[in-house]
């Protein structure tokens, strides 16, 4: 197989498994104000991705290292055309995380409200300019002949891309709540389940409309493939969640995240970034890449490493399969 | 106005900004985790309930410390892409490899197991519980590595090859790239240095307490540690900073110049190195200076005959090599930033020698001002790792890639000074905010002591440990 068409799958996969990962944890996350009655509760929604949120996230360095890499081209010219939408996911990203540790370290309550808040918008904003950002690159935006961006921020808020937006902060916010009823007990288990089930509805909505005008503007055959799976599991995901079967239904979610994110590949291939003005003016897997040599190399690495990284990774999940209760929150000597 | 809005200078800041604060929580991870495993495995051996105190006592600081370095280490890698795309175009084949190698082969490792270590207590059977806190310390060495010789390539660019047609450099050999010279010593130099820095942080907490004559149980060994550790890694960190010196010689010799400001090449007891210089360190106007004869010659080439280039010198030999343009950096960042790098470095291992005197067979000192100076260990130990790095990375000005790229040529051409103008406030502001958060809760944490852990089992001997929860 041609390396670069390798590692233009490569690159989705990581992206792939930062949305599934990560974009759960930005759902619960988000799902803070709607879940968390009193202190007890928030904690029990934050401890359900304690011990992973780091894990997740890292999915997104390696997706953006391996970008670097792989196809430098596209990588410099989406980091600096989108700059100031890149520079607020940043700070969100930060907010969040630092949020996370320092939150506990306190007991009052002023305190906690100013994690909390950061971990909500922290949340919540990735979760909608990542979305963003994809439906712009699929849409193509204007580049020049060095392949630098020449629009603005606002270019990229169009209504096609905040659609986008949209659509992936309902995914991951119903994601997120199906992964809270997973994981907890008792009453906030049965609220985040239905949650889940009105949250479903209008994700189903939204993400049937974003596909189809993403199917018909720029859809091949593997676009529509994909997409159908991604909606089946969508309605099935919501299905599965109304009956109670929450290992199913989160299954099914992180299909839909799954087959979403690879159909807008799909979408895009062999193009990386297509140029809107002038299609000569476009990225493609080709004049995007690094040389044989170095796929050649990183090949090896990631086809290697990546089995094990998957390998301790659900391992991990295993270890902390337990259900996060409020009585070892009460319990625990924080 | 122009100037205020000047995207390469503006870039410049914020890429400085962004890396000294993010560095501030790196060598403390690398280090403290190791820390954390060395005291891990005494309990694990021992089952003796102070070093299990201990290890929670470091390993709450560090829990502290490590999100800070995961979400400032993002920025560092968006950076590139966001403000040098022209960088990350022409050497992102060769570049970028190692930092895809570092995610694939330490981060994912580093970010998993540091999950299983902090909520694993009561998890994990005890020796695999024991085994990931190994994990972590060796995968953020390993991340440091990759890290390290990516930016070895910046200094000293090898194993690549410039493709005309595409207008970029290309990796022709892995094996070269991850061998350069000055990564094989600024590796273990670095290392080194982060364990000095754990050192500073260890002597400096067990300094607050055996102050006040409170925590003996646990603080006594923590301080030995402390002591033994700085001493052991100053004198790496002393090993390996020369033999890299000898690496920046042999590969960038103007740097080497502008460290002892020489203008113009000199030879044996002439090439001597000014431990201080009163006025400007520029060759012309120079009051007054503390000289010890030899020593930059044998620093330079280890002999005392040996000549160093002079600025002037190189100057001209750039200007043949490379066409008009002043190839010098900073002088007098590179001249203080040397200088204050290995003062404060030496001046660590001494205290660290002297404190393991004083406080010889159990010995506990009570003058005050001595506890002051071991307390004051971590934040200039800090200081003089983050000094090392500004030397090196101002020290290649005016180069991104020395003798292959400017770093004027490698900013993005298509990002607005006014752009990068609100990044660089939106980082300042929201970095300074939580710094003071960051320094708060580690003094907090470090005031608080090191926590109980309650009766060991009656039947085992041994201490459940407690569920840990954010």
């Amino acid at each position: 197989m041609d390396l670069t068409v390798l590692w233009f799958w490569i690159v989705a996969f990581l992206f792939v498994g930062y949305f599934v990962l990560d974009g759960f944890d930005f759902g619960v996350g988000m799902s803070l104000p709607f879940l968390g009655k009193d202190d007890i509760d928030r904690r029990v929604l934050i401890n359900t991705i304690g011990p992973v949120w780091d894990l997740n996230e890292t999915w997104v360095i390696v997706a953006g290292a391996a970008l670097f890499a792989a196809f430098p081209e596209w990588y410099a010219t989406l980091f600096s055309g989108f700059y100031l939408a890149l520079l607020l996911i940043l700070l969100a990203l930060i907010a969040r995380g630092v949020s996370f540790e320092y939150r506990h370290q306190r007991p009052e309550s002023q305190w906690k409200a100013w994690f909390d808040r950061m971990i909500i918008v922290g949340s919540a904003v990735p979760a909608l300019l990542w979305g963003v950002a994809f439906a712009n690159i699929v849409q193509g935006v204007p580049l020049d002949a060095d392949h630098n961006f020449t629009g603005s921020l606002f270019d990229l808020l169009n209504p096609y891309a905040l659609l986008g937006g949209l659509t992936t902060l309902l995914l991951f916010f119903t994601h997120g709540v199906v992964f809270v009823s997973l994981k907890t007990e008792g009453e906030l288990r049965e609220r985040a389940r239905r949650l889940a089930a009105r949250a479903g509805v209008i994700t189903i909505v939204v993400a049937a409309v974003f596909l189809v005008w993403t199917g018909l503007a720029h859809g091949g055959l593997w676009f529509w493939i994909l997409a159908a799976v991604s909606a089946v599991a969508l309605i099935a995901g919501w299905l599965a969640n109304a009956r109670g079967s929450e290992g199913v239904a989160f299954t099914l979610l992180a299909v839909t995240v799954a087959a979403a994110v690879f159909a807008l590949f799909a979408s895009l291939f062999p193009d990386v970034m297509p140029a809107s003005n002038d299609p000569a003016n476009s990225l493609t897997i080709v004049n995007a890449s690094s040389s044989t040599y170095t796929l050649t190399v990183m090949s090896w690495v990631a086809l290697v490493s990546l089995p094990l990284v998957l390998l301790y990774q659900g391992w991990t999940y295993w270890v902390f399969r337990k259900r996060v209760t409020r009585a070892s929150i009460e319990a625990a000597v924080h | 106005m122009n100037e205020l809005l000047d995207p390469l200078l503006l870039a410049r800041w914020q890429f400085g900004l962004t890396t000294v604060y993010h560095f501030l929580f790196v060598p403390l991870t690398i280090g403290l985790a190791s820390t954390a495993a060395v005291f891990q495995t005494a309990w694990y051996r021992t089952g003796k309930a102070e070093y299990l105190r201990i290890t929670r006592f470091f390993g709450g600081i560090f829990l502290i410390n490590f999100a800070m370095g995961v979400v400032t280490g993002i920025v560092q890698e968006f950076q590139f892409g966001m403000n040098w795309s022209e960088y990350s175009r022409y050497v992102g084949d060769v570049f970028g490899a190692p930092l895809a190698l570092e995610g694939l082969l330490a981060f994912f490792f580093e970010a998993t197991f540091i999950g299983l270590w902090i909520f694993g207590w009561d998890k994990l059977p005890r020796g695999l519980h024991l085994a990931t806190i190994w994990c972590v310390a060796i995968g953020s060495i390993v991340s440091a590595y990759f890290i390290i010789a990516a930016n070895a390539f910046m200094q000293n660019p090898v194993g690549f090859q410039i493709n005309e047609e595409k207008g970029r450099a290309e990796l022709v050999d892995i094996g070269a790239l991850l061998t350069n010279p000055v990564a094989l010593a600024a590796f273990p130099h670095t290392i080194a240095a982060s364990f000095m820095v754990a050192a500073g942080l260890v002597i400096s907490a067990a300094a607050w307490h055996l102050a006040r004559n409170q925590h003996l149980d646990t603080m006594r060994p923590a301080l030995k540690f402390g002591l033994w550790v700085m001493v052991g890694s100053g004198i790496l960190t002393t090993l390996f900073g020369d033999q890299l010196s000898l690496a920046m010689v042999a590969t960038q010799p103007m740097k080497m110049a502008a460290a002892e400001a020489t203008y113009d090449t000199v030879c044996g007891a002439d090439a001597s190195f000014s431990i201080f210089t009163l006025g400007t360190p520029d060759g012309s106007t120079e009051l007054f200076s503390i000289r010890v004869p030899y020593l930059l010659s044998f620093l330079s080439t280890h002999t005392f005959d040996g000549c160093v280039e002079g600025i002037n010198d190189l100057q001209a030999q750039y200007q043949e090599l490379f066409g008009p343009g002043d190839y010098t950096p900073i002088i007098w960042v590179t001249y203080w930033s040397f200088r204050w790098m290995i003062g404060l470095g030496l001046a660590h291992v001494l205290v660290a020698v002297v404190g393991l005197w004083l406080t010889r067979k159990g010995r506990l000192p009570e003058q005050r001002w001595i506890w002051t100076i071991a307390i004051w260990s971590f934040p200039l130990s800090l200081a003089a790792m983050i000094v090392g790095w500004v030397f090196t990375e101002m020290g290649r000005q005016p180069w991104i890639v020395f003798s292959q790229m400017f770093t004027e040529s490698a900013v993005s051409p298509n990002v607005t000074g006014l752009e990068v103008l609100i990044s660089l406030i939106a980082f300042t502001l929201v970095y300074g905010a939580l710094a003071v958060v960051e320094v708060r809760l580690v003094i907090r944490a470090i005031k608080k002591g090191p926590p109980e852990v309650g009766e060991p089992d009656p039947e085992t001997g041994r201490h459940e440990p407690a569920t840990t929860v954010y």
